[in-house]
């Protein structure tokens, strides 16, 4: 079995409002050294070990459902875990 | 001519549109379910505003795999027209049926009021009963209309004239060139977050919508009438 956990942000030049209204907030509790907070999602995917290359399964699964590459980057990290 | 309007789970605006098609414009429309498995038959297709699968992941990703969703893409490569509102343009967008992505709303607010609207292109199937840069008002209820594209994406719209809407004046979500609504490349497929099928009659407070109806009709008959 696989333990996979997706990290899924918006890409670099596309403005995060909602990151920007916590950063705000932070501000307003006194943490004025916060630069930027970037809001994402995280995910994680237990998957069973078959004939496909795990990381052809995953890229795929980003790139047609879990990111859209238009606006989000993805990374993942994938670890080998036993079946319980 | 005669209409589908798909209904995913979700979906909420499907009446609104139902009604516009049959009661305003006068045409045929059946609903059709998310998971039928052709639309032979159908002269347009209509995808209408609400929540498909509750708006999960992103707005419009997990509707984009729903069974009608292939038929939906087949019907769009032989020139079916089909209009895509709000939640509809947004699964366009996961869809890859038009380009670019829906971010949410600059103030992040979900936003429900009458906007004012510029028609940029009054060539498409869609617009040629409006006149070109004429001023319509519709309204827009959604969280997620701040449509983005790259730079690349932008000028290939501007160059194929695909930019069939704007926010006049105002930009209530803070999209991209004021961006409302855009066509395809070939200009059979329209994705616009502003509703016409809520405005078509005066009682809703403006029928500038239908316009956008009739000229589909409009449209389809003359090349209809010109193959057959």
């Amino acid at each position: 079995m696989y333990k996979v956990k997706v990290f899924i942000t918006l890409r670099e030049n596309v403005l995060d409002p909602q990151g920007t209204a916590v950063e705000s907030a932070l501000h307003s509790m006194a943490f004025e050294a916060v630069r930027d907070v970037r809001i994402g999602k995280y995910m994680e995917l237990t998957i069973e070990k078959t004939d496909q290359n795990i990381d052809d399964a995953i890229k795929e699964m980003c790139e047609r459902l879990l990111a859209n590459t238009v606006i989000e980057d993805y990374r993942y990290e994938i670890e080998e875990v036993v079946a319980l | 001519m005669k209409f589908a309007v798909i209904v995913f789970p979700g979906s909420n605006c499907d009446i609104d549109m139902f009604h516009a098609i049959q009661d305003e414009l006068g045409e045929e429309v059946e609903y059709v379910p998310h998971t039928a498995d052709s639309l032979e038959g159908f002269d347009g297709i209509l995808l209408p505003g609400g929540f498909s699968y509750g708006d999960y992941l992103r707005t419009g990703a997990i509707a984009r795999f729903s069974k009608i969703m292939a038929e939906v893409v087949k019907a769009s490569s032989v020139g079916v027209p089909i209009l895509g509102v709000c939640n509809g343009f947004q699964i366009l967008l996961e869809a890859g049926l038009l380009p670019g992505a829906m971010r949410k709303n600059r103030d992040l607010a979900f936003i429900c009021k009458q906007t004012q609207l510029k028609v940029e292109n009054n060539t498409t199937m869609f617009t040629t009963s409006y006149e070109k840069g004429e001023t319509i008002t519709l309204p827009i209820a959604h969280g997620e209309g701040n449509y983005y594209c790259d730079e690349e994406t932008l000028s290939q719209l501007k160059e194929n004239n695909q930019i069939a809407f704007t926010y006049h004046v105002d930009n209530p979500n803070g999209s991209l060139e004021n961006i409302a609504g855009i066509v395809n490349e070939n200009g059979n497929v329209l994705g616009m977050m502003p509703h016409p099928e809520r405005a078509v009659d005066r009682l809703l407070g403006s029928e500038d919508g239908l316009k956008l109806f009739q000229s589909i009709v409009r449209n389809w008959r003359e090349s209809y009438v010109v193959n057959a």
